[in-house]
């Protein structure tokens, strides 16, 4: 299981999709679903509650979209933004 | 205030020094007032050029001719120009100017240097004993004197390695014969020994801070490059907050009772581990940008040089970007003329 650490809750966030990290300096961009994966962890939602709220926001199947977000949270662990508990 | 200040380094090419920089922070700071004396050793130095910059500029000897002739130089000066402090941005030359710090003070000329003994202990060679003191780690280094050392130590550390001069210059090197080509280079340029360092692969942080020489850390920055030159010198960079860096600062400062400014190069390697790469005693070529963000290194290093209590916040913003640009300045030939002929310039007259 991950968890948002610090870094994560220190992301400065653009609507535009640019996300910059004040700590590290690594910046990079991400799509709409992308951000809104990040605002959720931000507001502490689990991994089945982001899941489960994209799901009903959005036209796709249930796999796809925990397909997607499973490897969006691998790509912010990689970056080290969650730490595995 | 009026401060009239006296400032080295002014190249400004692809790999600029700091001088210019440090020009840009006290011309833009409302608290500042007074003349700028730019000193250089060579006359095609660019900053020199810039009728914006020095009010004046003088040529000095270089540092290998030692501290007499440098201060003969600035008995000279100091006949035509009212200096307050002195601010040098340049490794090789701060020996000298330690050395002439109280014969300066005499001259009416302040600075605020770190002590022989300090400038010893953030060394190169010395880097691994201290980096325990402040509780960070460094890669590890040879100390090599000709090329059989260098393919002995190379066979300890393993490539790839950075090859580094004693005051100056550093290449990657990921072969014996780059390794020898580097090393030829740099003894060539600054003597032997010549550093051989392990390379740490991962993402390089800087930081550009002030010791007020009695245990205290006035302020500093963060930076990360995010471009860089063919040569690795960074073109573009971020403030940040790295909290791992600040709190090394304000360690070293401790530790050392650091004097004066200073900038530490880092790398954190893909496991989040943070290794000292470098203590460099003087302001970076990026120091501009601690201004950009509110913290003007420069300014408060000549209020502590004339024995005042700088004022500067601790907090800044992250996230303020610099990108060096070049451009053509356009000089007549009787720039060059003075400069070649009479070793100074004068743009403005003083009051």
């Amino acid at each position: 299981m991950t968890t948002p650490n610090k870094r994560l809750h220190g992301l400065a966030l653009s609507d535009s999709g640019f996300i910059f990290d004040p700590e590290t300096g690594q910046a990079f961009t991400a799509n709409e679903l992308g951000l809104e994966i990040i605002r959720l962890l931000k507001e502490g939602r689990t991994f089945e509650e982001i899941v489960s709220d994209i799901e009903n926001r959005y036209d796709a199947g249930y796999d796809l979209i925990y397909k997607d977000v499973a490897q969006f949270l691998s790509q912010l662990k990689t970056s080290r933004w969650l730490d595995e508990n | 205030m009026k401060i009239n200040v006296a400032v080295t380094g002014l190249n400004a090419s692809d790999n600029p020094a700091p001088g210019v920089a440090v020009v840009r922070s006290l011309r833009e700071d409302g608290n500042w007032s007074g003349r700028i004396i730019g000193l250089s050793y060579d006359a095609y130095e660019p900053g020199l050029f810039d009728p914006h910059l020095a009010d004046s500029a003088y040529l000095i000897p270089y540092p290998k001719e030692g501290p007499e002739a440098l201060l003969g130089r600035f008995r000279d000066i100091r006949g035509r120009e009212e200096i307050d402090v002195l601010l040098p941005t340049l490794d090789p030359e701060l020996e000298n100017f330690v050395k002439l710090e109280a014969e300066l003070g005499a001259l009416g000329i302040r600075a605020f240097l770190p002590s022989l003994e300090q400038l010893r202990r953030r060394a190169k060679s010395n880097l691994p004993e201290l980096a325990g003191d402040i509780d960070l780690l460094v890669p590890e280094i040879r100390m090599v004197s000709d090329l059989r050392e260098a393919e002995k130590a190379s066979q300890d550390l393993d490539f790839p390695l950075v090859i580094k001069g004693l005051f100056y210059e550093a290449y990657r090197a990921s072969n014996a014969a780059e390794l020898f080509s580097f090393v030829q280079i740099i003894a060539a340029r600054w003597g032997y020994p010549v550093i051989l360092q392990k390379h740490i692969s991962g993402e390089e942080y800087n930081l550009a801070g002030l010791g007020d020489g009695s245990g205290g850390l006035v302020s500093a920055v963060c930076m990360k490059k995010v471009s860089l030159t063919d040569r690795g010198k960074g073109w573009a960079g971020v403030s940040i907050h790295h909290r791992g860096l600040l709190e090394a600062a304000g360690r070293l400062a401790s530790a050392l009772k650091w004097r004066g400014g200073f900038e530490l190069e880092a790398m954190m390697d893909h496991d989040g581990k943070l290794y000292l790469i470098e203590i460099n005693p003087r302001f970076p070529a990026w120091i501009y940008l601690a201004k950009a963000c509110g913290i003007n290194l420069p300014l408060a290093y000549c209020e502590l040089a004339l024995g005042r209590e700088p004022r500067l916040p601790r907090e800044y913003k992250a996230g303020t970007l610099f990108v060096h640009y070049t451009t053509d300045l356009i000089a007549d030939v009787s720039q060059l003329d003075s400069l070649l002929t009479r070793r100074e310039i004068h743009y403005r007259k003083g009051s």
